[in-house]
């Protein structure tokens, strides 16, 4: 997820070229305070005009605590991006405030109410505490991301390359969202030009259940994409594993070996989510 | 409507446009200047955009000044809709 300024048009048209999975079109923190209505009516204006390609397209709106969190869903919302990402999320009676809010928006454009999704940024220790309820209620809820540069302040910690402070809230984030079968996006690594550490940080992530990184530059696509693509050693391992698994079901039995490995409905589960992130059917 | 103040939007940054707004005295109509690093090529059909816009919010005794590095058609209507707006203190932003 490729994050790039909402008051940036250079960056913005050229913002589908990358091959970045989604990009996201930022109203909040990459804009200046006196620029909100700029960047506002420049990112509504782009988005109905310019080919993103096969990047899906979300956009960051301000909290509704702000000045500037109303009107960007009034010009947001009717548009209907493929999701709407909220900032600082800190408990579901927040999420149902702006549920509401863009619900009553898109009554009035006579839009659906599932189409655009959501994604709760939890970036607080609140928000963290509070982090299974938030992710759990709301249907339209499809992704949670965890915030690491505005957690730190939060917690008044300084943010280190090891994520150190921020390692209990991206687990305990991750967890929240396996529970309720949501995407989880892990944060920003901010220093572009180190991409072994981005390697590094990515890796983590993915080890420990993020299923996906924001990004601040297109240099950093690669690698991200390297790191969360399964290889085609992992995926034929997983289509052999499915491909036996089938067989010896049907053949009523549970529990087999490949290789001397035994293989059972949790190793089969894990093959099946790789074959699917791989886009590959077993035949 | 006339612009109540002076008013301005984007950046000289490559593929935007910078649009300066500044209330004339009444019945003076419209100044419009445009300078372009492709003003040969579209200076025309940036012209007919401001006009557009211009006519859209029915604004006189406007002066308006747009400097343009190559900005698509989207940003100039953004750029334009921002200054205006600013200018008739919808919006608030620089130089309000």
């Amino acid at each position: 997820m490729l994050y790039i300024p909402g008051n940036n048009p250079a960056m913005i048209q050229q913002g589908g070229i990358y091959g970045a999975d989604s990009i996201l079109l930022d109203l909040e923190d990459a804009v200046a305070l006196n620029q909100k209505d700029a960047a506002r009516t420049l990112v509504r204006n782009m988005i109905l005009v310019t080919d993103f390609y096969d990047s899906e397209v979300c956009v960051r709106v301000n909290h509704l605590s702000t000045p500037f969190g109303l009107a960007d869903l009034e010009e947001i919302v009717p548009l209907q991006p493929s999701a709407i990402r909220y900032p600082k999320t800190e408990s579901p009676e927040e999420v149902i405030e702006l549920l509401n809010i863009i619900e009553k928006i898109e009554d009035r454009h006579c839009l659906p109410h599932d189409k655009m999704t959501l994604h709760a940024m939890i970036e607080t220790a609140m928000g963290v505490q509070n982090v299974f309820n938030i992710a759990s209620k709301f249907s339209r809820i499809d992704a949670i991301t965890i915030g690491g540069q505005d957690l730190t302040a939060d917690m008044n910690i300084i943010y280190t390359p090891d994520g150190t402070g921020i390692d209990f809230a991206r687990k305990r984030i991750v967890m929240a969202a396996k529970a309720s079968h949501i995407d989880v996006i892990d944060t920003v690594f901010p220093d572009v030009n180190d991409e072994e550490g981005l390697r590094r940080e990515t890796e983590y992530a993915k080890k420990i259940g993020f299923t996906g990184k924001a990004i601040i530059n297109p240099r950093q696509i690669d690698v991200v994409h390297e790191v969360f693509t399964p290889t085609e050693e992992e995926i034929r391992k997983a289509y052999r594993i499915v491909k036996e698994f089938r067989s010896n079901s049907a053949a009523g039995i549970g529990v087999f070996a490949i290789d001397g490995k035994m293989i059972d409905a949790p190793i089969v589960a894990r093959a099946e989510y790789l074959l699917r992130l791989a886009n590959v059917t077993v035949e | 409507m006339k612009p109540k103040i002076p008013a301005q939007s984007g950046t000289f940054e490559s593929s935007d446009v910078i649009v300066l707004i500044e209330p004339l005295p009444n019945r003076s109509g419209r100044k419009i200047e445009i300078s372009s690093t492709v003003m040969q090529q579209y200076g025309e059909s940036f012209r007919h955009i401001v006009d557009g816009m211009l006519d859209q919010y029915e604004m006189t005794d406007i002066h308006l000044i747009a400097k343009d590095k190559g900005a698509l058609e989207p940003t100039i209507k953004a750029r334009l809709e921002t200054a205006i707006k600013r200018s008739l203190g919808q919006q608030e932003g620089t130089l309000t």
